[in-house]
This record gives C-alpha cells, sequence and structure tokens, in this order.
C-alpha cells in the first residue's frame, strides 16, 4: 500500500505492482489529505479526519469513564439486584449494532442532534458502556474489597476512594480499554455513515465516499493513501498504549 | 462505662441467619478474641463493629454511645486487614497517613504522629517504599502503623497474622502483645487459630452458628469448657468426650463407660447441678494431657487400656488407646516406650474432668 502510494499514475497503469516506485512521490498523500483545491465535488479527508478525532477522543473518554465507574460500584458497592443490572449490561455486548439503529435514530432526532458529531459521541459512548464496563467489573473483582473497607475506615467517600485508591492501580485496564473502545470508534462505518453524512462524517464514511464515489479515474495511488492516513490513528495507539500496557504489567504488583 | 457493648444483635444476609441475639462487652483495656470455626460469624460481627455492615436487630454501643447508625469514620476506631489492604499506589507514609488527612488533621500533627508511630515500629526507614516493595512482615507492621496514628479507641483485628509464614506468624504475635501491653488499648481481635487466641486474648468468646458458645478467660476455657463443642473446639488434640451413665449411691457419685462396669468414682466433680444425677446420659470429658503413664498425683485414678495407635510427633506422642470400643486419646513424653495391642496402666487426673449432659450437650 505504502508503495503504490508513492508512486505516480503513469506507474501504476504499467501493471508492475511490485516494482519500487521511481521516485519518493508525496503527492497524492497530499491531495488525500488537502485536495486538489477546487470547490464542488472535491473530498478529502482533512476534515472528516478532525471530525473523528472531535468524535474519538471524547466517546473514549467517556465511555472508558463510566465503564470504570459502573465497575466500580458493581463490585465494591454492591447492592439489591446489583447481579440483575450486571447481566442487562452483559446482554448489552450480544445487541447486534443493525439492532440499535432505528431507535438510536429517534433518539438522536429528539435529542436534536442527529448528524452531528455530538451524536455519534453519543451513541459510540452508549453503545461502549457494556464492554467498559465488563472490563472494569472483572478488574475490580480481582481488587481485594478489603481496601475499600479500609479507606472507609479512614474516612474516604465513594469518589474519594475510587480516584485515590482504584483508579491510581488501574493502569492495565485502562489502557486495554482504551485501545479497545478506540479501535472500535475510530474503525466504525455503520453508526458514522447511518447518524451522519456530509460535513459531520468521521473519517471511515468520508474514505469511503472518496474511495467508491469517485466520477473520473480510479486514482489507486490516492486511494492507497487515504486508506494508510484512516488506519494510522489505531497503530499510533496501539504503539503508544502498548508500552504503557507493559509498564503497566511489571510495575504494578497490585495485590499484597 | 463499657468501651463496648453489644446487645442483642442479629444479622442475616437473606434468608441465612449469620448471628443471633449476640450480647457482648468488653471492659477498657481488654484484649477480646473472637474465635471459631470459619462461617460462624465472627468477621461479620466485627464489621458490624467497624461499621462496615448494616444490623438487622440490636445496637452496638462504643462508650456508651450508641454507634448503630454511625458512619465507620466516626466511630473512633481502627482496623487491621488479613490482606493489609495498603493502599498499592501510595507510599508507605502516605498510607499511614492517609486517614489523618481525610480527618484534616493539622500538618503540624500529621508529621508529629507519623515520626512517632513509624519509629515505634520500627518502619521509619521504609517511609518512602511502596507497599509492593516491602515482605510480609513490615506490610504487616505498616498495616498496624496506619491504626496506630489514628489513636483509636478501639481495635479492630481480621485475622492479621493467617497470610504470614509460621515463623513470622509466632514472632508478629508476641509483638502485638507488647503493642497490647504498652499501649492498654481495647482490642478486639478475630481469628480462627486457638494458640492465637489463647495466648493473645484477656478474653476469649467462642463462636458457632452465629452464637457466643462461651466468653470467659482462657484459663475458664481450656479448664471448664461450658459445652462440648468449647472442649472439643481447643486443645490438640481436643478433649476425650467419652459416652456413659451416671451412678448415685447415698454419698458415691461415679461414671460408668458405656458397655462396661467399670465406675470411675467423681465425688471430686464440682457440679453446677447436683439433682438428678442418677442414671443421666453424660459425655465424661479429660484432655489428652492429663492422662499419665505413671501415677503423679494422689488422687489420680488407675485403669487398664489397650494401646491401639502411636503418633510421633518428635518432642512427644500421642496414643490412641481403646476403651470398651470408644477412643481415648493421651499425650505422653516420646520418651516413654509403651508397646501396641497391650493392655497398659493409665493414670486419669480426676481433678482436671468435664461432665456434660449427653442431651443438652452442656456443662453440668
Amino acid at each position: 500500500m505504502i508503495v503504490t502510494s508513492l508512486k505516480t499514475m503513469e506507474e501504476i497503469r504499467q501493471g508492475t505492482l511490485l516494482t519500487w516506485p521511481s521516485g519518493l512521490n508525496f503527492d497524492s498523500w497530499a491531495v488525500a489529505w488537502g485536495g486538489r483545491g477546487y470547490g464542488a465535488g472535491d473530498t478529502f479527508l482533512k476534515p472528516y479526519f478532525w471530525n473523528s478525532i472531535k468524535m474519538v477522543v471524547p466517546a473514549v473518554f467517556f465511555s472508558t469513564f463510566i465503564g470504570a465507574m459502573t465497575g466500580y460500584v458493581l463490585t465494591k458497592w454492591r447492592f439489591k439486584g446489583d447481579q440483575w443490572v450486571f447481566l442487562f449490561l452483559l446482554f448489552g455486548c450480544f445487541i447486534p449494532f443493525q439492532a440499535i439503529l432505528l431507535p438510536m435514530a429517534r433518539t438522536l432526532g429528539v435529542l436534536g442532534i442527529s448528524n452531528s458529531v455530538i451524536g455519534l459521541v453519543l451513541v459510540h459512548t452508549v453503545y461502549g458502556i457494556p464492554f467498559t464496563t465488563l472490563f472494569f467489573r472483572n478488574y475490580y473483582v480481582s481488587v481485594p474489597t478489603e481496601l475499600v473497607k479500609a479507606a472507609r475506615i479512614d474516612g474516604a467517600g465513594f469518589f474519594k476512594i475510587f480516584f485515590k485508591i482504584l483508579l491510581p492501580i488501574s493502569a492495565p485496564i485502562i489502557v486495554v480499554t482504551v485501545i479497545w473502545q478506540f479501535t472500535q470508534i475510530w474503525n466504525d462505518f455503520l453508526f458514522g455513515s447511518t447518524f451522519s453524512f456530509g460535513e459531520a462524517a468521521p473519517i471511515q464514511v468520508a474514505l469511503n465516499n472518496m474511495v467508491l464515489s469517485s466520477t473520473s479515474v480510479k486514482e489507486y495511488n490516492v486511494d492507497m493513501a487515504s486508506a494508510i492516513i484512516a488506519g494510522v490513528p489505531t497503530l499510533i495507539v496501539y504503539v503508544l498504549a502498548g508500552k504503557y500496557f507493559i509498564r503497566g504489567l511489571t510495575s504494578g504488583a497490585v495485590k499484597g | 462505662m463499657k468501651t463496648l457493648k453489644i446487645q442483642e444483635l442479629s444479622k442475616n444476609f437473606g434468608t441465612t441467619e449469620v448471628l443471633r441475639k449476640i450480647n457482648l462487652e468488653i471492659d477498657e483495656g481488654n484484649f477480646l478474641v473472637l474465635l471459631g470455626p470459619s462461617g460462624c460469624g465472627k468477621s461479620t460481627l466485627l464489621n458490624i463493629i467497624a461499621g462496615l455492615e448494616t444490623i438487622n436487630e440490636g445496637n452496638v454501643f462504643i462508650d456508651d454511645y450508641n454507634v448503630s447508625k454511625v458512619e465507620p469514620k466516626d466511630r473512633n476506631i481502627a482496623m487491621v486487614f488479613q490482606s493489609y489492604a495498603l493502599y498499592p499506589s501510595m507510599n508507605v507514609s502516605e498510607n499511614m497517613i492517609f486517614g489523618l488527612k481525610q480527618a484534616k488533621v493539622s500538618k503540624e500533627k500529621i508529621e508529629e504522629q507519623l515520626q512517632k508511630v513509624s519509629k515505634f515500629l520500627q518502619v521509619d526507614a521504609l517511609l518512602e517504599r511502596k507497599p509492593s516493595q516491602l515482605s510480609g512482615g513490615q506490610r504487616q507492621r505498616v498495616a498496624i502503623g496506619r491504626a496506630l496514628v489514628r489513636e483509636p479507641r478501639i481495635f479492630l483485628f481480621d485475622e492479621p497474622l493467617s497470610n504470614l509464614d509460621a515463623k513470622l506468624r509466632v514472632e508478629m504475635r508476641r509483638e502485638i502483645k507488647k503493642l497490647h501491653q504498652q499501649l492498654k488499648t481495647t482490642v478486639v481481635y478475630v481469628t480462627h487459630d486457638q494458640t492465637e487466641a489463647m495466648s493473645l486474648g484477656t478474653n476469649i468468646a467462642i463462636m458457632n452458628h452465629g452464637v457466643i458458645q462461651q466468653n470467659d478467660t482462657p484459663e475458664n476455657i481450656y479448664n471448664k469448657p461450658s459445652n462440648t463443642f468449647v472442649a472439643d473446639f481447643i486443645g490438640s488434640p481436643s478433649m476425650n468426650l467419652i459416652k456413659g451413665n451416671l451412678k448415685q449411691s447415698s454419698n458415691q457419685i461415679s461414671f460408668v463407660a458405656n458397655g462396661s462396669n467399670f465406675e470411675i468414682p467423681i465425688n471430686g466433680y464440682d457440679f453446677i447441678e447436683k439433682s438428678n444425677l442418677e442414671n443421666k446420659e453424660v459425655f465424661f470429658g479429660i484432655r489428652p494431657e492429663h492422662i499419665f503413664s505413671k501415677k503423679s498425683n494422689e488422687g489420680d485414678f488407675e485403669i487398664n487400656l489397650r494401646a491401639d495407635l502411636s503418633e510421633y510427633i518428635g518432642h512427644e506422642q500421642i496414643m490412641t488407646f481403646d476403651y470398651e470400643n470408644q477412643e481415648v486419646l493421651a499425650k505422653f513424653p516420646s520418651t516413654i516406650k509403651i508397646e501396641l495391642s497391650k493392655n497398659t496402666k493409665l493414670f486419669f487426673d480426676l481433678t482436671q474432668i468435664s461432665l456434660f449432659d449427653a442431651k443438652t450437650e452442656e456443662r453440668i
């Protein structure tokens, strides 16, 4: 993909797929990112890339945070029927995307945030909570409840225990959750294409529009460059978070 | 004024009764051990005293003040847990002062307390370390330190030594004893280890099935168990309980084991209630360490029993004898040689026996 993206269209047309490009030619990358500079009908990734960032960052943050909170409550502040709450949340993991499209579209319409980045943040947050809760619950189950008891005797309240005691030892599971949620939301196409169009679309939708709806000659080098651009953030998250993941595993030594 | 008073306390989880009408009192400076098999409700009782569990019925008083609905932090107690429960993300000093910080104590006071307690427990060299960099004994010390800095009215210990290896456990046990002697703070201590209970407690409350079976000094628990459960639970090996009947003639009371016609005179026994003794079905309780192979006291009762089994454990041996198809265990120094499958002369120390009603299993 990288090789093809660096070639000019002439080179590609020769059909020598595996040969090296004649020189480093970043034109197709520039076109994929910033367009050709003429007005109507020109689709390029830059605005949609920022759309995706604006969607993915809050959605990952909120879903992870809410998941951590819910996991904390379900394990350390047991209440009557908490098993059922967990069961229903677990059930949420098994609901296929398609099944919630219509009700979700209606909800977004009522809230007045359809076809907007905020709407997508909401959809992804809500859909992510079952997964993040599952992650955090299973992690917190292995943290001794005596920690919470000790903190209660020491006078710490509900939020203080969460922020001062549980969250600082949650690094490994936070990283896992962030990787999972980031990948899910960044690569999502269905919600993006259903709940947004035009200006508000995330990058995967824009990529599709760009590659599949071009009316003139198929520019494979631009397509390749676009696909890579759309894929790079997930790679970056894996590399960065992966490093912290291992660090978290080795330095954690959570239990006594 | 009692430091801690528990009145008619009941607790159930759903339909399971965990504690039934518990009554308990502790005087200032006493060391109460809650002892019992797992699942007897002793940890639940401790959690209730700490305020970590709610109460279904009854009340808890600390210094005559009803704390039944008071938050744990306002009860003036501190607790040491089995898993130490040190906050993993904080270092030793942060761990120890966390409670004081929550209570908004002044910085100077916190610093002073930290210095005092860490010196006292010899953890002052470890203050910058994280719990994961400490050994088991050090963690235990820090956990105790975290409780000490708060200068509580009552210390609660929840099986604090059961995560340590055998040698360290004995060391820490002595240290807790010393600590209590120096500080004279009231302590409630939960354990399932009878040696720990006997050596630490000024009082022991033995629990089973959510009921306190006996609450007494270690000496009385050992010498005068109030029912067969206590008799069986304390001591290793536990007390021999021989089934049989009582015989009463004009001025003579004696015990006859089932299937035997051999009378053991028990005139010296201190009966709680000295009526209706004739033909009463009883358990005759005698501890293995009160059976001797040589006559050592004038009143010792001589009996011939067949030796069936010998267990050698170094400084002593445990012998099993047959008494009309009932097993009787005895503990001898390992220097004494006893031949198996032969009748051996034994001496029962009758001043040390206990008698229990076979039906109610209560001491008579």
